[in-house]
């Protein structure tokens, strides 16, 4: 019998799948031989959403941007006569292994692991993880190794921390098993705050058990007996589906005492983040698991020794926990295949902003930049040119298209000056300023530091408001050298990755991009045409309709013109507020 | 709703000196009140020994927590990076004209809180709005308006609520 699945990750509910659902699930109710019905997470088209699988013997059928008239065209179609609709589907994985469809060249050059059941199970069913090999790593884990030899297997893996500071897995689980304790915590940090990374909330809705099958692992080759899950209350949707895993799994005896009758106790639970971006540091983290205010401590002493409740403590990104089933399963050496010498394994990037393909897509370490923005990304939205990829968020920074061959692993892309951070990508085209982008990232760190540490809360603030003065036009050459040295004083001063960090947005634009800082500062200039005091507005004769809306809307009237009639912007008159742009139903006033 | 042993009643009747309780208690007294009211940090004082101050210590860090009672709905606009560059500003000056209401205000009837946030993670379907738990991506400013109006209507009719959150 068929079996129909719908994409009902958080992607694909804002496209609309609820609707495909709804339709589909009342005319499967009214001929309920036909075939059944389930949800599954993200399979990583998010710019394809809402999409519907149609799965027979073996061969999956995935179409693409369906709603709910498309959905009954698929039922009465496809199901029922089969017939598949040829031009919607997107892409097509038959029983032999190959591959069609529109969507191929995002989907083949890709290597699931950690997505490897994403959009492939119903993350809501433990039967549906299991039958894919699920809790066989933990079985393997229990009764054939002994942790020592779980350590050593992710040592050999080469598996490095997927939250962006790539530290060795398995050398951190050795430091946490060494230490003593009467008590030890394996926590998992789900607190994905970089704007523009959504790997963590894919895989959490998409395929929850993996992420606590690893933990169990981990919790075992450390000695641990409890753990927390630390996610951000901004994923309703990802703490609902955890919920539902935990009470599975424990249910099932995965969790709880005696795990699978191997004497091993491990229980762990949710703990909702607040809002607060420097909870994704691990001392932060435990403080506000502690119920505290997330501020970060000094370390040392590191958690492996004293880390939440001051017991040694295990803290890895849910990427990283993803990975770890497979590679018990699979040993260490099939893991390492992948990868570059010293960065292994595959990474799965969030790629965003102005590419066509704005998704998921799991790659092997070592692939370019390019690659991933032209070949499974699919190129730059209206073919406009590529101009910059941001990488690593608010810690991050802007590497050019002219390095756009640096491949992506821990090695080469912190010598662009970028970190590597937890795999969010940004892709910009040539209509963003690039000293708007430094403001903005500046902003948002500015708001989110925890105030702790003087060089971050007020340079952070100064930076900002240099930056803002460049982008008004009100900028001075000696903002410049300002920007230098406070970004070295912040850095230096810090205690934790935030202020460290925060100023390699500035560092990286003011490196590759100095020339449009020039034209801010000394021009008085937009090359971008973005910064709206340093541009002129202009109506697009043929996209306005006279509405007038604009004209109304204008709070010094400068906008003249007669209904159905084209309106006209005066430059001088106009005080740059951009009402006219917000209130222009047809999109037809632009920036130049 | 919230089952009744996730209750911020019961929670505060459970608690018996656990470490670590005080963010879920506040995250419950929000979720039971819409805020946290003066009488609910009182309450967690008295019950956890936490002096008062030190709660509203840990509220003021959280972004999450609110003192004042928010909007029916609440609509969060993403100013992600993904979002900024695909014109959240725009989205944002539309929905606060549209609303009458500057972020961080609630709207005078009471039906409307609007906040930004830093990235809900529905990145490729840039600019993305959360109302309630519910998210709208893929939008302009004349969407955005349509969609605003949308809930203005649903918020005149008592009887018929937001559509049922996943």
């Amino acid at each position: 019998m068929k079996r129909v699945l719908v994409g009902m990750g958080t992607c694909g509910l804002s496209a609309g799948a609820q609707d495909v659902y709804d339709k589909l699930k009342a005319l499967i109710t009214a001929e309920p031989s036909t075939c059944t019905l389930d949800i599954t997470g993200c399979i990583g088209m998010c710019y394809r959403e809402p999409l519907v699988e149609v799965r027979e013997n073996g061969d999956r059928v995935i179409y693409g941007g369906v709603d709910a008239a498309k959905a009954e065209e698929i039922f009465t179609q496809h199901i029922k006569a089969e017939t598949t609709l040829g031009e919607n589907i997107v892409y097509r994985l038959k029983a032999d292994g190959t591959s069609e469809g529109a969507e191929i060249a995002f989907m083949d050059p890709q290597e699931r692991i950690v997505l490897r059941n994403c959009g492939v199970i119903d993350p809501e069913s433990l039967p549906d993880y299991e039958e894919r090999g699920g809790y066989e790593a933990l079985r393997k884990a229990l009764a054939e190794m002994t942790p020592e030899g779980i350590i050593e297997e992710m040592k050999a893996s080469g598996l490095r921390g997927r939250g962006g500071a790539g530290f060795p897995t398995g050398l951190k689980w050795s430091f946490a098993a060494q230490n003593e304790g009467d008590v030890k915590y394996v926590v998992c940090n789900a607190d994905e705050g970089d704007p523009g990374a959504f790997m963590d909330r894919s895989v959490l809705e998409g395929d929850p058990h993996a992420v606590l099958e690893g933990m169990i692992i981990c919790a075992r080759a450390i000695g641990a007996s409890f753990g927390y899950i630390y996610c951000r209350a901004e994923y309703p949707l990802a703490i609902k589906r955890l919920t539902i895993a935990i009470e599975a799994a424990r249910e099932k005896g995965y969790l709880g005492e005696n795990i699978l009758g191997s004497g091993f106790t491990f229980d762990l639970k949710i703990k909702q983040g607040a809002g607060a971006f420097v909870c994704g540091e691990e001392t932060a983290l435990f403080a506000s698991i502690e119920g505290e205010r997330g501020m970060p401590r000094i370390r040392p002493p590191f958690p492996a020794e004293k880390g939440l409740w001051q017991k040694p403590t295990n803290n890895n990104n849910v990427e990283t926990y993803a990975n770890v089933p497979w590679i018990v399963s699979n040993g260490a050496a099939a893991y390492a295949k992948f990868g570059t010498e010293k960065s292994k394994g595959t990474k799965v990037f969030a790629l965003a902003g102005k590419v066509n393909h704005g998704g998921l897509a799991e790659v092997p370490m070592g692939t370019s930049i390019n690659d991933l923005v032209f070949k499974i990304g699919g190129g730059i939205k209206e073919d406009r040119e590529f101009k910059a990829v941001q990488m690593g968020g608010p810690s991050g920074g802007c590497i050019p298209a002219a390095l756009g061959d640096t491949p992506v692993d821990f090695e080469s892309i912190p010598q662009t000056g970028a970190i590597m951070g937890s795999g969010g990508m940004v892709v910009v085209d040539d209509k963003t300023c690039m000293v708007e982008i430094a403001r903005f990232f500046l902003e948002f760190t500015q708001n989110e530091s925890c105030g702790k540490c003087t060089f971050c809360r007020i340079g952070t603030l100064r930076m900002l408001e240099a930056l803002e003065r460049i982008t008004r036009g009100e900028g001075a050459p000696e903002d410049l050298a300002k920007l230098d040295q406070l970004a070295i004083q912040i850095r230096e001063a810090s205690l934790c990755g935030l202020g460290q960090t925060a100023p390699n947005p500035v560092l990286t634009t003011m490196k590759y991009y100095a020339d449009e800082y020039n034209a801010h500062i000394f021009d008085k200039c937009c090359p971008a045409k973005y910064c709206e005091p340093l541009v002129d507005f202009f109506i697009d004769a043929d996209a306005c309709t006279g509405c007038t809306l604009c004209a109304k809307k204008c709070p010094v009237d400068a906008i003249a013109g007669e209904p159905k009639k084209l309106h006209i912007i005066d430059n001088e008159a106009c005080v740059k507020c951009g009402h006219c742009i917000t209130s222009c139903n047809f999109g037809a006033v632009y920036k130049d | 709703m919230a089952r009744v042993e996730e209750s911020f009643g019961y929670r505060l009747w459970r608690y018996d000196g656990q470490p670590g309780e005080l963010i879920p208690l506040l995250q419950s007294a929000q979720e039971h009140f819409g805020y946290v009211p003066r009488r609910a940090i009182k309450y967690i004082s008295e019950v956890t020994d936490v002096p008062e101050s030190t709660i509203y210590g840990v509220i003021t860090f959280y972004s999450q927590f609110r003192l004042q009672p928010m909007g029916k709905f609440v609509v969060r606009v993403c100013a992600g990076t993904a979002c900024h560059v695909s014109g959240a500003k725009v989205l944002i000056d539309a929905v606060q004209d549209e609303l009458g209401i500057e972020v961080g205000d609630t709207s005078e009837d009471g039906m409307f809180t609007l906040f930004t946030v830093a990235c809900l993670g529905c990145c490729s379907l840039a600019p993305v709005i959360m109302i309630n738990d519910d998210t709208h991506g893929r939008l302009t400013p004349a969407s955005v308006r349509k969609l605003m109006r949308t809930y203005r209507r649903k918020a005149a009719k008592p009887a018929e609520t937001a559509p049922k959150a996943q």
